[in-house]
């Protein structure tokens, strides 16, 4: 049985609990944006693209056995880490679940401003995307 | 002659912590800090004196009129132009490039004209003049830029030859990179072939002398927030007898000199262009910036920005697979970076982390990145307030941030 969304975040939530200074977590979030797969040219679209970005994103939503999948790139790699943790999170679970995530662990590990408007790395473009996906695909899960 | 410490302790904004850190405040060129001065004229204006201006018998509005009118002439005095009347208020730079498109555009602009931006352009030099020119079926020309961040001016001349050309607009120092470009050969050469000029002096009036009569300028704009005044003023200066013939842009209050269902007639210059009730305070507020400036040492701030940019140069060329972004001879202390390997961006929010603000981006100027196939750079900006110790650490932590990264 697969870890529900809040599960994962307790789980980072606590990984993140482990740094005591923000380098040491910055670090963590480069780490994770370099091992995030990313994407294959044929999906990095236009279509794709997530707008208000400073750099751009890209992201892949797709169905399997009743669960949406992410999959994201990005030019930026502390964007790619942001990303890499939403997927770790949301990728997997049914459009209702993540329909109605609440994602707490993105102020909990003190990147809640990236989620601030000025930011324009479009985390919060993310979160919305993702939440897009979610509904869009609703009807067919 | 100050020391850079009493300097610095002019601006208040500069004296605090950022993320644990100094601030470290690199980011001039997308607006510059406030002298106190400037802060207590804002104050005094709405603790004493706030009144609508121009209309008014009561004191106060006599006050705010005179006050409000000061800095319109000392305005004048910066810019070296014949009168005051010349000098309009607008909410900006991008409001004054708009204002000149839709009036002189409206009136002049026919279909087939020529009107010359050239690639260095912000985009509010750039897009006032798509849309006139979408509506007036004229067609917008880029003069090219070099590799080295430099203007193509033989690609200049040859555009001008045909004597299609009715404007150029370009500005007088990119914003993205720090290009000085060879305003007054150009302001001739248009000239020569007929053309008007507009030049966009945003990035310029904070780092050199300006001279609107001597170098024979149609049009010159610039805001107030990027020389050390408050935002929402904007300055438009014209020649007179361009202003006189240009037809106003908004209707409204103050602008006209008599009203009726039958025709309305309009103001003078410069009320003609500033219907409604102005930005009074924030006007007045800006008289400060000049006798802030008036009070440092003639030529200091060059040759303290010019330490600045060579300094800077020279550190930063050390770090390994950075690469400036405009080389030209002639620059203001901007540089806009890459380094292999790495995203404007990540740099930008990690250096934020040590308190150091520099811009990261696009800067307003997608053709230009277009030009250079980048996706946006670092930008660092400098003012005279900026000093050499702030460089030394900026530097460390970029070292930093780039092993973090790489």
């Amino acid at each position: 049985m697969a870890l529900s969304i809040n599960d994962t975040q307790e789980e980072l939530i606590e990984e993140f609990g482990l740094f005591d200074d923000w380098a040491d977590k910055y670090e963590y979030l480069i780490d994770l944006g370099k091992k995030l797969p990313g994407l294959s040219d044929e999906f990095k679209t236009e279509e794709n693209v997530i707008k208000g970005c400073q750099s751009r994103v890209w992201l892949h939503a797709f169905m399997q056995d009743g669960k949406l999948i992410f999959q994201a790139d990005s030019e930026a790699v502390i964007v790619k880490g942001l990303i890499s943790m939403l997927i770790r999170v949301l990728s997997g679970h049914s459009p209702a679940d993540i329909m109605k995530a609440d994602l707490y662990f993105i102020d909990r590990i003190g990147m809640s401003q990236h989620l601030a408007q000025t930011r324009s790395n479009g985390l919060l473009s993310m979160v919305k995307q993702m939440k897009n996906y979610a509904l869009a695909y609703s009807s067919q899960a | 002659m100050a020391s850079i410490e009493q300097i610095r302790k002019d601006f208040p904004v500069l004296d605090q912590q950022v993320n644990g850190s100094p601030l470290i405040y690199f980011d001039n060129a997308a607006t510059t800090q406030k002298p106190k001065l400037v802060l207590d004229a804002l104050n005094k204006y709405y603790s004493e004196d706030n009144a609508n201006i121009h209309r008014g018998i009561h004191a106060l509005a006599e006050r705010a009129t005179a006050a409000f009118e000061l800095t319109r002439k000392k305005i004048q005095l910066f810019l070296h132009a014949a009168s005051s009347d010349q000098i309009i208020f607008t909410s900006g730079t991008t409001a004054s490039i708009n204002l000149v498109a839709q009036t002189f555009g409206r009136a002049n602009f026919e279909a087939g004209d020529k009107i010359l931006v050239s690639n260095l352009e912000h985009h509010s030099n750039i897009v006032p003049w798509q849309m006139i020119a979408l509506e007036k079926g004229a067609e917008v020309l880029v003069i090219p830029v070099l590799d080295s961040g430099v203007l193509d001016l033989d690609a200049y001349q040859k555009l001008l030859q045909e004597n299609t050309v009715k404007l150029v607009a370009v500005n007088h120092v990119s914003n993205a990179i720090g290009t000085i470009n060879p305003i007054q050969e150009m302001i001739a050469l248009a000239h020569a072939h007929g053309a008007k000029i507009l030049i966009d002096g945003a990035q310029s009036v904070a780092h050199m002398e300006m001279d609107v009569q001597r170098f024979d300028m149609d049009f010159f704009a610039f805001s107030a927030h990027k020389l050390f005044g408050p935002t929402g003023v904007g300055v438009l200066y014209g020649k007179r007898d361009l202003l006189e013939s240009m037809p106003p842009y908004q209707g409204g209050g103050e602008m006209i000199k008599e009203v009726s269902f039958t025709g309305t007639t309009y103001n003078e210059l410069p009320y003609k262009f500033e219907a409604g009730t102005p930005n009074i305070a924030d006007v007045i507020a800006f008289s400060a910036s000049f006798d802030y400036l008036n009070s440092l040492e003639k030529g200091w701030v060059e040759e303290q920005e010019n330490a600045l940019l060579s300094y800077a140069t020279e550190q930063l060329s050390q770090i390994e697979g950075l690469k400036i972004i405009g080389t030209a001879p002639n620059k203001i202390a901007v540089i806009s970076f890459l380094i292999e390997g790495t995203h404007p961006q990540d740099i930008g929010v990690l250096l934020d982390k040590f308190g150091i603000a520099i811009r990261t981006g696009h800067h307003c100027a997608q053709p230009l990145m277009q030009r250079f196939d980048i996706p946006g750079t670092c930008r660092a900006s400098f003012s005279f307030y900026n000093t050499k110790e702030e460089i030394d650490r900026f530097v460390a932590c970029l070292k930093r941030v780039v092993t973090m990264l790489l």
